[in-house]
């Protein structure tokens, strides 16, 4: 596919308790492009990333991932194409060994074994993890776990990369080495995320979310130099692009 | 509370000696299991009043722990752990069945005294080559075997994950136990009101979890089948290991040992 588009049209959602968490978003994201989703809490982020990979499915308005609508027909060669890292690496790490847990992914591909084995391997590496290969999961530390689960993503070849959170509960350097990583992958990203200093080493664009709907969707750099627009959706202005509070500069 | 910490994460350390790699860890999972299995229905299968020809069982663990280099005290502290149970299986016994069967000298000692021995020899024949077994298998590497050997496949899923998530549902049991602790002074706070919506907490939690968990498989491809990446191999050592033990289970099974070697010494003697 040469197309790694990601288009959302009116989409709308509303949960069984009666809960309306999408009330109409529209964006459209091209090829290679890497765009934060930020927003407060409960701004409709998470129900976002759900549709993406169609563990939800649209109520209202349409969600075309490359050449395809998200539709029950599509929904295998979506989940290959997108990859979902989750917000706590426990979930996504079910299987006994990290070696097994990224085989998990190309082995429902329905892969033959050999073809496996180089995903693995080309996978772990690509996120420096080859060492981990036999440890169990619940061994290994927060920002382990991170990159294995990215690995186990990674070993599926998506063309888009939706990630919720990536950069919570790691430590300063280990949230470092994420950001490194990130930056040097060429896939189209969809970053969800209420760490907005990553986001300006990351993403040139950015959309915020506010109570379901779309506040601002434009380059970052002036989405966060509009603090009536971010104390209006619940975010703060980084520190970097504050004044220094010591010398005022 | 440290109590519940460490205990808890003994298991773990049970499965890191299960990373190790001696010439017993190895062994097919399957040639351990099988032996296993054959060295359990071995020891259980002796009348109650056995106590000598247990002995020799001995070996096989012993076998176990020195080829396998795994730290003896870590196990027998773990067998101690659970000993209230056998303890309390065997007890009653010195009370019920007071015939004497023994006469040393002065002292003479019941039925009752000798199955209980023999209750706790066996107990700790059968947990503690248990313990070995993982520690020497791994967990995961016991279910495959399980698994090779034809058990359903939906039970062998079932255990692995049940192991993968009790580490995960440990830690927030005790997160929740601990913040509980934190804030109830004295007794107050600990009734069974409050313990009762612990536990319906957690199990909420852990239903948004497996929620969670299946969100996850699902965006990899799962479609109801678990497929495993990990040829098992019989070598002709795994088939020697297991036809040895068994063939040592059985000559241990049908002679007492030490009451011929007993007999071999009186009569060398004489």
């Amino acid at each position: 596919m040469s197309h790694h588009i990601v288009e959302v049209v009116d989409l709308r959602y509303s949960y069984p308790d009666g809960t309306k968490a999408l009330k109409g978003i529209s964006f459209r994201i091209t090829h290679g492009e890497s765009v934060a989703v930020v927003g407060a809490n409960g701004a409709g982020k998470s129900t976002l990333l759900l549709h993406l990979n169609g563990y939800l499915t649209p109520q209202h308005g349409t969600v075309r991932i490359g050449d395809y609508p998200l539709t029950k027909e599509t929904l295998q060669e979506i989940r290959r194409t997108v990859g979902m890292v989750f917000q706590d690496p426990d979930d996504q790490l079910f299987m006994p060994t990290v070696h097994e847990d990224v085989a998990f992914g190309p082995l429902n591909l329905g892969l033959p074994s050999h073809e496996v084995e180089l995903r693995v391997t080309a996978a772990l590496e690509r996120v420096g993890a080859t060492a981990l290969k036999n440890r169990a999961p619940y061994h290994l530390s927060g920002g382990e776990k991170r990159a294995v689960a990215i690995a186990t993503v990674l070993a599926m070849s998506p063309d888009i990369l939706v990630m919720d959170e990536p950069s919570s509960n790691l430590d300063p350097a280990a949230r470092r080495r994420l950001i490194n990583l990130l930056k040097s992958f060429q896939h189209t990203k969809i970053i969800a995320t209420h760490d907005l200093d990553m986001v300006m080493d990351l993403c040139p664009r950015t959309i915020v979310f506010h109570h379901g709907k779309v506040a601002a969707d434009g380059p970052t750099e002036e989405i966060f130099r509009d603090e009536a627009l971010l104390e209006a959706c619940g975010l703060e202005k980084i520190q970097r692009l504050q004044r220094c509070p010591v010398c005022g500069a | 509370m440290a109590k519940i910490d460490t205990s808890f994460f003994d298991i773990g350390r049970l499965d890191r000696l299960a990373q190790q790699h001696t010439a017993v860890h190895r062994l097919d999972p399957r040639a351990k299991l099988l032996t296993t299995m054959a060295f359990l229905m071995a020891v259980v299968s002796f009348p109650k009043y056995e106590i000598s020809a247990l002995l020799p069982f001995f070996l096989y663990p012993i076998v176990l722990v020195t080829a396998g280099q795994l730290p003896v005290g870590f196990i027998i502290r773990k067998i101690v752990v659970v000993a209230p149970f056998a303890v309390m299986v065997g007890i009653f016994n010195p009370f019920f069945d007071r015939e004497i069967l023994v006469h040393l000298g002065p002292f003479s000692i019941s039925g009752g005294w000798i199955s209980f021995a023999s209750i706790l020899l066996r107990f700790c024949l059968t947990i503690g080559t248990a313990f070995l077994l993982i520690a020497t298998t791994s967990f995961h590497g016991l279910c495959l075997a399980l698994l090779r050997l034809g058990l359903p496949k939906v039970l062998t899923i079932q255990l692995l994950f049940l192991y993968r998530y009790i580490f995960v549902l440990g830690g927030e049991a005790m997160r929740l136990v601990r913040a509980r602790a934190l804030r109830s002074f004295g007794k107050r706070g600990l009734g069974m009101k409050v313990f009762a919506s612990v536990v319906g907490h957690l199990l909420l939690r852990t239903l948004d979890r497996a929620q969670r968990i299946h969100r996850a498989m699902l965006s990899r491809g799962f479609d109801g089948e678990v497929r495993v990446l990990r040829p098992l191999h019989i070598a002709p050592r795994d088939v020697l290991f297991t036809l040895g033990w068994w063939a040592a289970f059985a000559v241990m099974r049908t002679y007492n040992l030490p009451q011929l070697m007993g007999a071999i010494l009186t009569r060398a003697l004489s």
